[in-house]
């Protein structure tokens, strides 16, 4: 593994949309660090700025002001050409919805990542990867003939299968039932446990954010704290407060 | 929220813009040959009656032949005696009856040393009349004697000439030197009517050179004294004349004379439509797939209205409307570029009609409209009724990829491609009254592209799969070709654009290639000369004597000169004839005897072909009465019937009867055979130096006379190209909008695979290969089905020249690259804008 036991970095980000009267500042010089190994949900009110830093993060959005790293590497100022290498080699996604090339087959959604890199995946993990996501029986199928939740496994699949410094997912399960939503989760805590991984996720859901080692709250684009090994009512109480915060 | 919905709108304008630039093309191309043909018909028929319009009544000789309308050149003109000048000023109510000598075949050889040739319009050698109305001196004076000639302005500017100047001018006798006296117009500024030349000599000479009789006219001008009108004094004059003259109206000549240019119009007219239905054609499939693609992308929101209440009419009519507009805008633009492209073909096929003016005729504005909103509309109600059918639950479920059967449609694609394959057959080798082959002929191959079109969607999965084989060995050509694969109707209408364009540009190509190997092929069996000699244009003759001194050059076997000329049989049919040394020219033209005697003819002997022989009844030995142009009723004799050639099939007779009887007596073509070991440089020099007073004729070898010949079908063909390129450019324009709207339609999908780390250059390569892919799978089928077309329409001329087939395998092999550029380029700006496709947005719409 790599030296440092910091997965991704964010140092004092700020970031800002538009100017004067129609300033927004999504991001007040945020700073956060994502411990390798991990399994981090950033949660907080709408329109607190979770999707920007994950953005601002994984390289998919600049920042203002303030620093972002990815293992080793520094993101913030990079080309847009090593903006995709780094995501291509270093970040994995999964996202709410629309994860999934529908002429491709499951199997070569999952290996899309490497194809692109022009990487051979590694058998025995690959063999892994879908052992641990269940979809074995459904390798040769295109995305329309899967489920909500399959999809979603299949995204975590290709996510993984490139075994990425931190895979970001947003919202994963805001999609799906509370059933397939579980499977999910409980799948990326697998794969934080048993691999390794680094994993940081965006969530509304208190229940949801019950499966990670770590919350960190946003509100108003700043840290407004954070929860270690958390229940789903420490999270529902700390929301609660934020909420209450916010509104007056 | 109005921003989005603003955005949205703009965006689909510019989608239709594309879809409505079918439309415009083929409006343009509609629009732009009616307003030619009809602005240059009615300028035509206006001059016409200009010229005539100080002339009341015109008397000519019958004809010896009829003229049927075609041709007044061929139909033997008479002319006639100053006593008929003189019959006519008697005639009570006439003012005045002036003698015209007008003839076809004035040649003027230019600065340059070749002789002016004009792609039409005669070229006119005529007596000068002083103050005729018509003519208008510019400068100088008019021919003031027999050395002198007043030329028209056409001829000073081709020339160029200017008053003083020496001028050579070939005519029924060899070229003779002048001095240009003055130089005309048309009254009214114009140079000409269309192009003619005009060479006005003294009353004598012009007789002499331009009828070859002394003496005589060609027609009496007539004017009507006060209270007569021309109608009532042609009666008189023809009661006076009795039988074997034509008296006519200015009225009536002016249409006669515009009847021939108005034929010439007319059909190029029917060429220009059917091109620009083509256009249409290929229109249809670009306009029909854009709304398609429109419908598929606004499901959703036309599936919202439907649950917000809205019925399926409301559906149908909101699309109609849609289409309307577009219809309404293009047709208008349409009819704009199409008054700029008839300008330009004006200026360039017509540059001698420059005082011809272009107008937006009523007709081309109204076909403009009706065309354009009609194909419109056509094209946009499939989708209208594909869009009413979708159901409010599609607002709900992602609309993304419910796929239909299709077996209907292939199934329907099946039988049209059968009933026309039937029509085409049905044209081709039945036997349909000739008025209606081209009719069925072409209702077949409208049939058979609209089959294919039907029958590709269900064909074009595993086709584009094989195809994509070549370009997938990276990623990004893998998930174009699948992408191509993906819509396998959108593919297909996309790619039958292209199809039908190269389709039609393919049969052309195996048309031509088969004209020119049968050619080659006739003249290597049935033409042995080493030399030959040969003419400009039709008219084009040399002095006879050449071939006489090419005789005694040592090194020569045998020289032959070809008259070609027009007599009269006793019903007044044309029958055309070659005067020729018939024993010399055995070796040279294969002559072989199928009856009777081929050998060296006597005077009032012929040899006939086959065909004619059965044609008239004839055989050795019988005989046939002929009205010559020169001697008057002449009896030949069947010498004998000649085996079957291709080359030619009219009566033969020998040179010294030609230089008799026919009008011209000067050979046009000339062939020569050398003896073995001949320096043929060394006599083709010389026969050069020989023909150097003859400038309408040049020396080739047989070689070169067949390349130029396979030439002239290139040049053909390389203007079908030309106009079949517009199909082609829609064809492209339609891959455009298919993979624009493709690219719009996938942002998400791009916005992913950019987020998994899909470089921008991967991204462009992506749409790049679906776009290459498309388009060769068009040009696949374009190569096969034109192949087809080509050689049943090559089988079934296979008696009308057409013995050998060739299909044009490089071309096609070229034609095959090309498409791949073509994909190329059309891929370049969906690819850019692929590439454009920001990842956060496109990760974060909904
Ligand atoms: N492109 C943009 N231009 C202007 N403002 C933006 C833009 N993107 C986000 N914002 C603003 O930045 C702030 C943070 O947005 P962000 O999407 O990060 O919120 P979020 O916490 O993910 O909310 P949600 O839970 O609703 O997804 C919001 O106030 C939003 O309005
Ligand atoms: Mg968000």
């Amino acid at each position: 593994m790599t030296s440092t036991a910091v997965a991704a970095r964010a140092d004092e980000v700020w970031k800002v949309y538009g100017s004067g009267e129609a300033q927004v500042i999504a991001l007040g010089g945020v700073s956060v660090s994502l411990a390798r190994g991990e399994f981090t949900a950033i949660m907080g009110p709408s329109g607190s700025g979770k999707s920007t830093l994950m953005h601002c993060l994984a390289g998919l959005d600049t920042v203002t002001r303030g620093e972002v790293h990815v293992g080793d590497t520094k993101v913030t100022g990079m080309s847009d050409r090593q903006l995709t290498a780094l995501r291509r080699d270093k970040v994995g996604f999964i996202f709410q919805q629309f994860n999934l090339l529908p002429t491709l087959t499951a199997e070569e959604n999952i290996l899309l990542p490497l194809s692109i890199a022009g990487r051979k995946a590694d058998q025995a993990w690959f063999d892994t990867v879908i052992r641990t996501v269940g979809l074995a029986d459904r390798l040769r199928h295109k995305p329309t003939e899967l489920s909500g939740g399959q999809q979603q496994r299949v995204a975590c699949a290709r996510a993984l299968v490139g075994r990425p410094e931190v895979i970001f997912a947003d919202e994963p399960t805001g999609n799906l039932d509370s059933r397939s939503g579980a499977e999910v989760l409980g799948f990326l805590r697998n794969s934080v446990r048993q691999y390794n991984q680094t994993i940081v996720m965006v969530t509304h859901d208190p229940n949801a954010a019950s499966y990670a080692d770590r919350v960190v709250f946003l509100a108003d684009g700043h840290i407004a704290g954070e929860l270690r090994n958390p229940t789903a009512d420490a999270v529902l109480d700390t929301m609660k407060r934020l909420d209450g915060a916010g509104a007056h | 929220m109005f921003r989005a919905a603003w955005k949205s709108l703009l965006s689909r304008k510019l989608r239709l813009l594309l879809s409505g630039m079918a439309v415009v093309l083929g409006v343009m191309a509609v629009s732009s040959a009616l307003i030619l043909t009809n602005s240059l018909s009615a300028s035509f028929d206006s001059m016409f009656r200009t010229i005539n319009a100080n002339v009341d009544v015109q008397v000519t000789a019958k004809p010896l032949a009829e003229s049927n309308g075609e041709d007044e050149d061929n139909a033997m003109p008479q002319y006639l005696k100053p006593d008929a000048i003189t019959r006519v000023a008697a005639v009570p109510g006439v003012k005045t009856a002036v003698g015209q000598v007008d003839a076809n075949g004035a040649r003027v050889v230019a600065k340059n040393g070749k002789v002016i040739v004009t792609q039409g319009p005669p070229r006119l050698g005529t007596a000068w009349r002083d103050g005729d109305g018509v003519a208008e001196l510019r400068t100088g004076t008019g021919p003031k004697s027999d050395d002198q000639v007043a030329i028209n302005a056409v001829l000073a500017k081709e020339g160029p000439f200017k008053v003083g100047d020496t001028i050579e001018v070939l005519t029924l006798e060899p070229k003779k030197k002048f001095t240009v006296s003055g130089i005309f117009g048309l009254s009214g500024g114009r140079d000409s009517v269309g192009g003619e030349t005009i060479v006005a000599f003294t009353e004598p000479v012009a007789q002499k050179l331009m009828l070859g009789q002394p003496g005589v006219y060609s027609s009496i001008s007539v004017t009507a004294a006060s209270g007569q009108t021309p109608a009532q004094l042609k009666t008189a004059i023809a009661a006076a004349l009795g039988d074997g003259y034509v008296v006519r109206t200015s009225e009536e000549v002016a249409k006669a004379q515009s009847a021939d240019v108005q034929e010439f119009l007319s059909l190029f007219q029917k060429f220009l439509l059917g091109f620009a239905g083509i256009t249409l054609f290929v229109g249809i499939f670009l306009i029909l797939n854009t709304f398609s693609i429109l419908i598929a992308q606004r499901t959703r929101e036309l599936a919202l209205l439907r649950s917000l209440g809205a019925g399926r009419g409301q559906v149908i009519r909101s699309v109609f409307f849609e289409a309307l507009i577009v219809g309404v805008v293009s047709s208008t633009l349409g009819l704009f570029a199409g008054y700029g492209v008839a300008a330009l073909l004006k200026s360039l096929m017509f540059s001698n009609l420059s005082e011809a003016t272009l107008s937006f005729t009523p007709a081309a504005v109204i076909a403009a409209y009706a065309v354009g909103v009609l194909v419109t509309l056509v094209a946009a109600v499939v989708p209208a009724i594909r869009a009413s059918r979708v159901a409010p639950i599609a607002a709900l479920r992602d609309a993304a990829a419910t796929e239909k059967s299709m077996v209907k449609i292939t199934v329907a694609g099946a039988v049209l491609l059968a009933a026309g394959a039937g029509g085409i057959a049905w044209a081709l080798f039945g036997s349909l009254p000739g008025s209606t082959i081209s009719l069925v002929l072409m209702l077949g191959v409208l049939l058979v592209f609209t089959g294919v079109a039907l029958v590709t969607p269900s064909v074009a999965r595993p086709m584009v799969g094989v195809i994509g084989r070549a370009f997938s060995w990276s990623l990004p050509g893998k998930l174009g070709r699948r992408n191509s694969a993906r819509n396998p109707r959108r593919t297909a209408n996309t790619a039958a654009a292209l199809m039908i364009g190269l389709a039609l540009i393919t049969g052309v190509s195996v048309l031509a290639a088969s004209l020119n190997a049968s050619m080659e092929g006739t003249f290597k069996r049935e033409l042995s000369a080493d030399l030959l000699i040969i003419p400009d244009s039709g008219d084009a003759t040399y002095d006879p004597e050449v071939i006489t001194r090419i005789k005694n050059l040592p090194g020569v076997d045998k020289a032959i000169g070809l008259y070609g000329g027009v007599t009269a049989d006793v019903t007044g049919k044309r029958v055309w004839m070659t005067g020729l040394d018939v024993a010399s020219a055995i070796p040279i033209l294969n002559i072989k005897a199928k009856a009777g005697e081929v050998r060296a003819l006597k005077h009032n002997e012929m040899l006939i072909s086959q065909q004619f022989a059965d044609l008239r009844g004839l055989g050795t030995g019988s005989s046939i009465k002929l009205k010559t142009a020169r001697a008057g009723e002449q009896t030949f004799v069947v010498a004998g019937v000649y085996a079957p050639q291709e080359l030619f099939s009219e009566p033969l007779i020998s040179d010294t009867d030609a230089r008799e009887y026919f009008q011209s007596q000067m050979p046009g073509v000339g062939a020569v055979k050398l003896k073995p070991g001949a320096d043929e440089k060394q006599i083709r020099k010389e026969i050069e130096g020989m023909l150097a007073g003859s400038p309408e004729v040049a020396v080739a070898s047989q070689a070169e006379f067949v390349k130029q010949q396979s030439g002239q079908v290139d040049t053909v063909l390389n203007m079908l190209y030309a106009l079949l390129a517009l199909a082609v450019i829609i064809a492209i324009m339609g891959i455009v909008n298919t993979l624009a709207l493709s690219v719009l339609e996938r942002t998400r999908e791009l916005g992913m695979l950019r987020a998994v780390g899909l470089s921008r250059w991967s991204a462009m390569r992506m749409i790049t290969v679906e776009s290459v892919v498309i388009s060769v799978f068009g040009a696949v089928l374009g190569l096969a089905v034109g192949t087809g077309l080509g050689v049943a329409v090559v089988r079934a001329l296979k008696h009308e020249g057409f013995d050998e087939l060739a299909v044009p395998w490089t071309r096609m092999l070229v034609f095959l690259g090309l498409s791949v550029v073509v994909g190329l380029f059309a891929a370049i700006l969906p690819a850019i804008r692929a590439a454009r496709v920001n990842v956060l947005q496109a990760i974060s719409y909904e």
